[in-house]
Order: C-alpha cells, then structure tokens, then sequence
C-alpha cells in the first residue's frame, strides 16, 4: 500500500516531464520546418535564375560567336526541345549566331578527378568537325595541381581544335579523344596533359572522350535538322 | 584586468557598460579563435581568399545571431533534458536557411564555400555560445554576445583570409597587387599555409597578451 502511494505521483511527474519534452521538440521541430520551408520557397526561382545564367554564360564561352541558345534532349531516336525534366546527361544546348546559323553544340559531361566529380562543358562545331571551346563548371581539385584544368593556357589551347571527325560508317568517331603526356601531343585527336596535374588532366579526357563517342555522331547526322525556327523559347 | 591599449574617452566610456562589454569581450578578449581557439575546421579550410573568408565569417555570425536569439526567447521553454538536441534543431534550422540564401546570393560564392557552409551546424562556436551564453540570459544581451562573437570570428578570418591571399594569389578581394608579377606562394592557398598563418596570427596575439599582463 504504502509502496504505491509512493511510486504513484513520481511516475505521474515522469510523464509529465515527458509530454514537456514532447512539445518542446515537436513544436520546436515544427517552427523550424516551417521555417525552412519559407526560405525554399522564396529563394528557389532566384536560384533557378541564377543557375540558367551561370549555364548560358558558360554555353557562351565555350561556343565562340553565340547570341542565343537553346536546349534539346535526346529522346533515343530523335531530338526535342527541352522541358526542363530531363536529366543532365541526355540535355544537349544547341547555339546560335546573330544570323540565325548553328554556332555549334555545349555538352556537359562528367569525369572522376582526384578529389571527386569534374563537371565540364564543351562545344562542337559540326562545321569544322572539332571541340571549340571548354569551361570547367565544378571541380574540386587540389588547388595549385589539379585545379590547372581550368586554368592552365596550354591545357586550355587543347580544346580550341580539337578533332572529333566521325568515321564512314557515321555510327563512331574515326579517332577517339586520347591522353598524351605534357608536350608529347602529336595528333589534332590528342589532348595534352599537364604536368603535375596527370590525374585531373586525364579525368577530364576521359569525360570528354565518352560523351564525344556517345554525342558527335549523333549530332553530326542531325546537325541539319537544328535551326532558330525549331528553337524553344524559355 | 585586460584592457583594449587604446585607452581614448570611447573605449574607457564602453568598458563600463556591461552590455558594451559584452559586445566587446567577443570581438577582442575573448575572440572565438585567436583567444578561444574555436571552430577551427572553417578557419583553416576556406580561408584561401579574403572573399572566401569574409562569406563564410559572415555566414557563420548570422547564424550565431539568429540562433542565439531564438535559444534565448525560448530558454523558459525548453526542458533541460533535451536542450542540445533543441539547439541543434535550431541551429541547423538557420544553416539550411544561409545555404539557400547564399545560392540565391551567388552561384559562384557557393561553389567555392562548398561543403563548408553545411558544416557551420558542427562548428562549436554556435553551440557553445547557445549553452553557455544564451540559455542564460535575455534576448537583448544574447544578440550583443553574438554580435561580438560573430564579428570577432569574421574579423580573424579575414585576418587569414587577406595574408593567404595576398601571398598566395598576390590580390586582396580579387584585385591584383602586384602588376608586374608575383611569384605566387601555392603553399598559402593549400591547407598547409592555413596552419602557418594561424600559427603566425596566434604568436602575435599570445604576444600583445603578455605584454598587456606586464605593464
């Protein structure tokens, strides 16, 4: 008897305290969800904004001569103006002159640096069959090494004529992009590395190497079909 | 008593009031990293240029600020026994909110931020101010501690952030110094120059702190 008469109030003080600590975290936790939930919604079109300006300023460095740009997917047989859905890896950016002629086509592509994922953009001129141009969008590379990927003169020359010629067959490339060692670069195919910077360097070959062989042929057949008329507006 | 060596009418005046000293224990004599050597993970690691560092000294002081007020006005609310885990709600609650803010700032800003942003929730600047200041006082004097603390964390980080990039890149803020060319020292920017650098702003500061004991 006496034993619960004593056990009765501690345990009734417990879950007291407990449904305290209850409120406390889940009011707490609700404050801050909400909070959170304003911010995303009130920052998420400017970072969107900010996100497509950072892009076309980059599509504008790496294809010479455009004024404007337009995204395409590829769709497994054919290629549409973007919705906006798709993901990176299938997106295409197709730009054009003040004249309304193809300048080329930005390609994002993907490679395993040193220190994690090199995302780089490049753009093909079917016109002169090469990469013209190449901006690194995100790496994160040693800064002073690898980070001489997006900085280095010599690497950068490499991708002002880069050949990229498609075979006979139209099907493959008639040379892939290779590796050379720094000032052993002997063929227009070949990119030259950097010395100190070997496995930056090679990532970004690679990358370059796979979405070319994937994307060239593909858009060399149907560079025809690309012109301002067919162009979404976004 | 440590007192500031400029010893004018001004600083006399604040050394008085007890909410001036607040505001100026964090900034000065109780600086989070040169004094207390705290949250030395962002120190070290994004303190290659002074914009960098700036960024991050003022990111870190917003949510000091916000989170301190908030631990503060709810100090009669929260049980004792799920104190930390309010904190921490509270505190990463204001990172997200800087992350996001900062992205909408600028795309490049938060790329070279990077991962360290996020880590602002761990940096124990924030935390142990929360327990240790504003779980124990008013709103009013919190938001002075944190005003202190956060302008004393992005001061010295710009103390490292100015030497590393002045040596490291040769510029201050991006502008270049040097026109006729410098011969950049890339251990400053590297993480080795952050130790070197703090080790050099910690010497200065043990120093001027004996020489205030003496006279």
């Amino acid at each position: 008897m006496s034993e619960t008469m004593t056990i009765a109030p501690e345990q009734k003080a417990a879950t007291g305290n407990s449904n305290k600590m209850l409120f406390a975290m889940v009011g707490i936790g609700l404050m801050c969800a909400l909070l959170i939930v304003l911010t995303y919604e009130g920052t998420k079109p400017i970072i969107a904004k900010n996100k497509a300006e950072a892009l076309e300023q980059a599509i504008f460095k790496v294809l010479p001569g455009t004024v404007t740009t337009a995204g395409y997917y590829w769709g497994g047989n054919a290629f549409s103006p973007l919705k906006g859905t798709e993901a990176e890896g299938q997106r295409v950016y197709a730009g054009f002159s003040e004249s309304g002629t193809l300048t080329g086509f930005a390609l994002p592509a993907v490679g395993l640096g040193y220190a994690g994922e090199i995302r780089v953009l490049y753009g093909y001129d079917p016109a002169q069959e090469a990469l013209v141009g190449f901006y690194v969008l995100e790496n994160k590379e040693t800064p002073g090494l690898g980070d001489k990927i997006e900085k280095d003169p010599a690497f950068l020359a490499n991708f002002e004529a880069l050949s990229v010629a498609v075979a006979a067959d139209g099907n493959s490339l008639k040379n892939e992009i290779t590796y050379a060692k720094s000032g052993e670069k002997q063929n227009a195919w070949e990119v030259d590395g950097i010395t100190g910077a070997t496995i930056s360097s090679k990532a970004v070959t690679e990358a370059l190497s796979t979405s070319t062989a994937e994307w060239v042929p593909r858009l060399y057949e149907a560079k025809e079909r690309f012109n301002p008329q067919t162009q979404s507006h976004e | 008593m440590n007192k500031p060596t400029d010893k004018s009418g001004f600083f006399a005046a604040l050394e008085d009031s007890p909410s001036a000293d607040t505001f100026l224990r964090g900034l000065w004599k109780d600086n989070p990293v040169f004094v207390q050597v705290l949250g030395m993970c962002p120190v070290l690691a994004v303190t290659n240029t002074s914009m960098n560092a700036l960024a991050m000294g003022l990111a870190t002081a917003f949510v000091l600020l916000m989170s301190n007020v908030l631990v503060s006005s709810l100090r009669h609310f929260i049980p004792k026994q799920v104190r930390i885990a309010s904190y921490i709600l509270i505190i990463a609650t204001f990172v997200t909110i800087t992350d996001y803010a900062i992205m909408a700032i600028s795309v490049e800003l938060h790329k070279s931020l990077g991962a360290f942003i996020s880590l602002i929730v761990v940096n124990c600047l924030i935390l142990s101010r929360a327990e240790a200041f504003a779980s124990k006082n008013t709103v009013g004097q919190s938001m002075l501690d944190a005003l202190g603390m956060g302008v004393g964390f992005t001061f010295a980080l710009l103390c490292l952030g100015v030497v590393r990039e002045v040596l490291g890149s040769g510029s201050v803020f991006g502008f270049g110094l040097f026109p006729d060319g410098f011969q950049n020292w890339i251990v400053m920017i590297l993480p080795a120059g952050g130790f070197f650098t703090l080790a050099i702003w910690l010497l200065l500061f043990n120093i001027l702190k004996q020489k205030r004991a003496t006279t």
